[in-house]
């Protein structure tokens, strides 16, 4: 990008586990200097996935819990109700919370549990070997999808900003994506809105950021970006779902 | 001490934990026990402590561990299909050494199974029931002062150890009412967990991290986080197994050993055989792990002591570890019943006298 950047406190000098052309670690970056910003380092918890990301606590220089599959919600959930002092993220990805995780993100949502999720979506499994994942896209061979995703079998990819937006408590949901330099403004502005409204106790808040995993996909770094664009994005609009100022449930324009 | 009250045994299992100074209880509905979580629901907010019913006995688990992971002294309750959803939560909570309290007030299984009571969760209880070599520290109240006190002295006992610590009570103890207290010396103040807990870095000004996990990839580091388990097992094995004998000096022909509400129609029959003359000792174990292994292997071996029986409401779990422990010195046999009914003390009496013949 042709800019010299400070590493933010909030990151840790240990080299990441990641693939090139991953998003991961831009993700993990632009969380930590939102941590810097609003000078909470020392107040923060995060709940790791079980996924690609389990090892993020290596990465950060903050305290971490390291949840079972798809649990990070309720994790969340029981350290903010005990210490609402603190401030909990979680960290997970589309496997991890929109499958089997997806009664505990749904529940700490509806509840308004005040902590802040950033949700991974790269269409995959990444961690285990690629497998179909409930965002992977129609037709999209994955290895547990060698003929493509067949949404007549499986149904169709299931969009989590939108069936969260739905419920009708109040929240911040979001989607953005990384995968280029005028997306990473957007994504880190609205992870930044989903920590202050944390730290106003206002609303749970929920970061949605289309992702890749070129390694799974079977792309080089470039066609996965392409390909994030043209079909990701196509089907995964950006924008935000919902916000704590406005009326529930309507789609605001990104 | 507290003056003495009536209350049914669920809603003093709650008081319990409120005067043990535990104010963070995430549980679900389910009968035998959800009078604890209805008790609770106004107990706790009145107390300015947490209660939230979650979606589900999974995520309780869950909760159970954040707010452990995060420092708070955290309790659950529930019955056996709910504890079989929380196994898996309690496999990593006793992975990352946390410290937390679960009551499992036995129904009977397996499946929906009834809403009777039953200790068909023995196996689940102590062997583990969730994945990995792991170990609860369990204890089983025979009443509900019993029970009560259990529940007090479980905090400090899970902070000891930094292990989840289960009461496993039947039905009957969660159902009857019975007059209880209180004791005030058993109120404690939580372990500072400053050293470990995700408490925050600035609140205990500190600049190291501190990570909650379960997660050792390296063959070396996680066969080391199994030997601090396991050395937590032995120490608990040295220091805290707890039982209560009974009829034991007498020249015993059968040893009974029988836990919880069926330890309490054993001892009925104890007294009656005695009249008619014929000597039964009843061990009673108030831990279940740590097993009273020792006592019960001396036990049997007393001369005038001809067989061993384990009486337990369920199918014969805690016979196989009587087996374990009388290591074949004197046959040991079973009996039980499941189905919700409690054997009488007549029962008792049959199938005992039945044994070694008149
Ligand atoms: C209970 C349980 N089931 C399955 C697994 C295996 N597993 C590990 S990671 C993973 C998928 C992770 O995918 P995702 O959440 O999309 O994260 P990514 O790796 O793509 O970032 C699975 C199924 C597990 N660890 N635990
Ligand atoms: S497998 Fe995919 S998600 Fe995982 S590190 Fe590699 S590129 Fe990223
Ligand atoms: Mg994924």
């Amino acid at each position: 990008m042709g800019k010299i950047f400070k590493k933010p406190e909030a990151l840790s000098d240990s080299p990441t586990h990641y693939c090139p052309g991953c998003t991961h670690g831009v993700i993990h970056r632009l969380i930590a200097e939102v941590i810097d910003e609003l000078g909470i380092r020392g107040r923060t918890v995060g709940v790791s996935p079980v996924g690609c990301a389990v090892l993020a606590y290596n990465y950060f220089t903050f305290d971490f819990q390291e949840a079972a599959h798809g649990r990070a919600p309720a994790m969340a959930t029981g350290i903010k109700r005990v210490r609402p002092d603190l401030i909990v993220f979680t960290y997970q990805g589309d496997g991890d919370l929109a499958s089997i995780g997806m009664g505990e993100i749904i529940h700490a949502a509806n509840r308004g549990e005040k902590f802040t999720t950033i949700f991974v979506n790269n269409a995959v499994y990444g961690m285990t070997g690629g497998q179909m994942a409930p965002t992977t896209m129609p037709n999209q061979h994955t290895s547990t999808s060698p003929f493509g995703r067949n949404v007549d079998d499986i149904g169709m990819p299931i969009k989590m900003a939108e069936l969260l937006a739905a419920l009708q408590t109040p929240g911040y949901i979001v989607r953005q994506t990384v995968i280029k330099p005028k997306y990473i403004v957007k994504a880190k502005k609205a992870i930044k809105q989903a920590f202050v409204y944390q730290l106003e106790k206002r609303c749970f808040s929920f970061v949605e950021i289309v992702s890749t995993c070129p390694t799974n996909w079977g792309m080089t770094p470039g066609e996965a970006v392409k390909w994030t664009e043209d079909v990701l994005l196509s089907y995964y609009q950006l924008g935000e779902y919902k916000n704590p100022e406005k009326v529930s449930g309507d789609k605001h324009a990104n | 001490m507290g003056k003495k009250i009536l209350m049914k045994g669920n809603e003093a299992i709650g008081e319990a934990a409120v005067r043990a100074g535990c104010l963070n209880y995430f549980a679900y509905p389910i009968t035998p026990q959800s009078e604890v979580a209805e008790y609770l629901s106004r107990r706790i907010p009145e107390a300015g402590g947490v209660f939230l019913q979650a979606e589900s006995e999974v995520a309780v688990s869950y909760m159970i561990f954040g707010a452990a992971g995060a420092g708070a002294r955290v309790f659950t309750t529930s019955s056996s299909p709910g504890i079989s959803l929380m196994s898996e939560g309690l496999s990593y909570i006793t992975a990352a050494q946390c410290p937390a309290v679960f009551v499992n007030i036995m129904r009977g299984g397996p499946g929906l199974g009834g809403i009777l009571p039953s200790q068909g969760d023995y196996f689940q209880a102590t062997k583990g029931g969730g994945h990995g070599d792991y170990r609860l520290l369990v204890m089983a109240p025979a009443s509900v002062q019993e029970a009560v006190e259990m529940v007090m002295i479980a905090f400090p006992l899970a902070e000891k150890y930094r292990n989840p610590v289960m009461i496993l009570g039947d039905g009957l103890i969660g159902q009857m009412m019975e007059p209880v207290e209180f004791p005030d010396h058993l109120r404690t103040d939580p372990t500072d967990k400053n050293d470990w807990a995700t408490t925050g870095m600035e609140f205990r000004k500190s600049d190291k991290p501190n990570i909650v996990k379960s997660l050792f990839l390296d063959p070396n580091a996680l066969n080391e986080n199994n030997l601090i388990l396991k050395a937590k097992y032995d120490r608990m094995k040295a220091e805290d197994i707890h039982y209560e004998s009974y009829n034991m000096e007498a020249d015993y022909k059968v040893l009974i050993v029988s836990y919880g509400t069926m330890s309490r129609v054993c001892r009925t029959a104890v007294d009656n055989l005695k009249v008619n003359g014929f000597e039964v000792g009843l061990l009673r174990p108030k831990t279940l792990f740590p097993f009273p292994e020792k006592k019960i292997r001396d036990a049997a071996a007393k001369d005038s002591c001809q067989v061993v029986i384990s009486i337990e409401l369920s199918m014969g779990q805690m016979v196989e570890d009587v087996e374990r422990c009388v290591q074949g010195r004197r046959p040991v046999k079973w009996y039980g019943e499941c189905g919700g009914n409690i054997p009488t003390p007549e029962t008792v009496m049959d199938v005992v006298t039945s044994l070694v013949g008149k």
